[in-house]
């Protein structure tokens, strides 16, 4: 499987990275090598292979529901550009 | 089914529903979702997304979208999976929401909707996922900045997705309420819409009967009921004028303008549509046990359905009135705490009836009510006695309303004890009858008509407090 300059841009974009058009072939080249590599995986048959979601055979851990975390606003603001009355401040969001 | 210039169009409806799931703590972390808080003091590290913080899950939460499911009728999943779905948003600190996709924890499931005019339709539930709420994002506090509220952040909400099985808007607010008493007697959300705990995507599509289904277009996040009604009318009508002047339908995501009563589109949502969703490692599969599902079963309460067809068949109300009185869990509550011992007929009057009216008048809900449901039996009592004539309890019952006292300290006060004791309105009678010996005459000779005049005259007389049927018994007697 082969991206095109489109793709990568498109990628990109939806991970919010930007990319200079120049590095657009280059970059899809190598996205194209790790695809191709994946895609290897396809010419084994796994029909009968249940997905494997864990290396460890353990159940989801699960915590009882109660209130302890949280109410320390200063700390969850610390890192923030701008803050604001208790408020993360960002750039104008426009719907 | 909507007119067209080329002919009925029929309107296909699917609603998804976001309950927010009643808990203390949120879906993967220990901070609070109580609402109302200051902004961002009900936020933990994992709901900021801090580096390094790991999920893990609220054992509640799962309980309750099990229940929900239970309540839906709906197929448990022993296995389901959360994913990650991306997107970027200022109020979705991971730039991920953890919600389930291919695998969410309920399956298929029917509910059964009861309309205006007392039919039901049977709706098809298409699946419920477990997933996090995001923060609020408030865009009028400043000229150029957003302000971001993270309590809401990672509150568990259920997805609720029904299949396109409604084709009109009376039937999804039908809908929309039955879910909510459903979700309310099962104590899994508390289905506040004003507060934003359950809010609605509408799926609208429309189509000449008898085709497949048209393009749809969803209408995000509409937050009542009367809402979501007006935004289906809107919505079906703009897709049919497009449709008849030869244009074609866009699938795209739609917002509903409250204040002008239109839909628009929304276009940065567009290319946000490419989440990317991906097993969540994070997380492992929520594996469920036979006996862990058969206990939330067996813990289940009695639902609308089956509280109406148990006051209908044990305590012989009307489908009508059983109907009204499970709509609200309290509502159902109060009513049995009336019948308790008493007719059932009679309780289902007083609290459709006037206590209903009264509440409406005043904008109160049964939980404001002044009127206890312990008191309004007292009254009940009375007038099964005989101590209180219907007028009289109605009078009484105005004044219980008002000041919240039971119904014998106010009989006792004002002296309105109707008087059955023959005697005392014999007496009555005979002095009706000889003040008004002309009547009498006539009467005797044909008037029948004023046999109503004499007990108007005697009930005056004992001050509305005679017993009615006692007064007929008597002047028929000496009327001849």
């Amino acid at each position: 499987m082969s991206l095109d300059k489109a793709t990568v841009s498109r990628i990109a974009r939806l991970a919010r990275i930007r990319v200079a058009d120049e590095d657009l072939e280059r970059l899809g080249n190598e996205l194209s090598n790790i695809l191709g590599w994946v895609e290897q995986l396809n010419e084994v048959n796994t029909d009968d292979v249940p997905p494997l979601t864990s290396v460890v055979e353990m159940q989801i851990p699960q915590r009882r529901d109660a209130v302890t975390d949280g109410a320390y606003r200063d700390k969850v603001l610390g890192n923030a550009p701008e803050s604001e009355e208790g408020f993360f401040v960002v750039p104008k969001v426009v719907e | 089914m909507i007119e067209g210039a080329t002919g009925r169009w029929e309107i296909v409806i699917g609603l998804e529903v976001h309950a927010q799931v009643v808990s203390e703590a949120k879906l993967f972390s220990g901070a609070s979702t109580a609402f109302g808080a200051e902004p961002n003091a009900q936020v933990s590290f994992v709901d900021a997304a801090m580096p390094g913080m790991l999920p893990v899950i609220n054992e509640t939460c799962v309980e309750q979208a099990v229940r929900t499911g239970l309540g839906l009728n709906a197929e448990i999943n022993r296995h389901s999976v959360f994913d990650r779905k991306n997107y970027f948003y200022p109020d979705l600190p991971p730039n991920y929401q953890i919600s389930q996709y291919k695998q969410p924890v309920v399956g298929e499931g029917m509910v059964t909707v009861d309309l205006e005019d007392g039919s039901v339709c049977e709706v098809g539930i298409e699946r419920l996922h477990l997933e996090q709420d995001a923060g609020k994002s408030l865009h009028d506090q400043h000229p150029d900045a957003t302000y971001v509220d993270l309590n809401r952040a990672g509150v568990a909400l259920m997805e609720i997705v029904s299949k396109p099985d409604l084709r009109n808007a009376d039937q999804a607010g039908a809908y929309i309420r039955k879910l909510r008493a459903i979700l309310r007697y099962l104590g899994t959300c508390d289905g506040n819409m004003e507060q934003g705990s359950l809010r609605c995507d509408v799926n609208v599509s429309v189509r000449k009967p008898g085709e497949s289904l048209g393009t749809r277009c969803e209408i995000k996040n509409v937050n009542s009921v009367r809402f979501v009604q007006q935004a289906i009318d809107y919505e079906a009508r703009r897709q049919v004028d497009i449709l008849e002047e030869g244009g074609e339908i866009e699938q795209e995501t739609r917002l509903f303008d409250a204040e002008r009563g239109v839909t628009r589109s929304m276009r940065s949502k567009e290319e946000a549509h490419d989440y990317r969703y991906f097993p969540d490692p994070d997380l492992l599969p929520l594996v469920l046990s036979e006996d862990y599902i058969e206990a939330i079963r067996a813990d289940l309460p009695e639902l609308p359905d089956q509280k109406k067809t148990r006051f209908v068949e044990s305590l012989g109300l009307s489908e009508y009135d059983a109907g009204v009185l499970v709509t609200e869990k309290e509502v159902a509550d109060f009513f049995e705490r009336v019948a308790d011992g008493r007719d059932a007929k009679t309780a289902s009057n007083w609290v459709t009836g006037d206590l209903f009216g009264r509440l409406n008048d005043a904008g109160q809900g049964i939980a404001e009510s002044p009127v206890s449901p312990e008191n309004l039996g007292g009254l009940i009592d009375l007038m099964a006695d005989g101590t209180l004539s219907g007028r009289l309890a109605k009078e009484v019952f105005d004044e219980m309303f008002t000041s919240g006292r039971p119904a014998s300290a106010i009989v006792e006060e004002r002296d309105l004890k109707q008087v059955s004791d023959t005697g005392e309105i014999e007496s009555l009678v005979d002095t009706v009858i000889s003040d008004n010996a002309d009547k009498v005459e006539e009467y005797k000779a044909g008037k029948d008509k004023l046999f109503g005049f004499f007990v108007g005259q005697v009930m005056k007389a004992s001050q509305g407090k005679a017993n009615p049927k006692v007064v007929n018994d008597i002047l028929r007697e000496k009327l001849g």
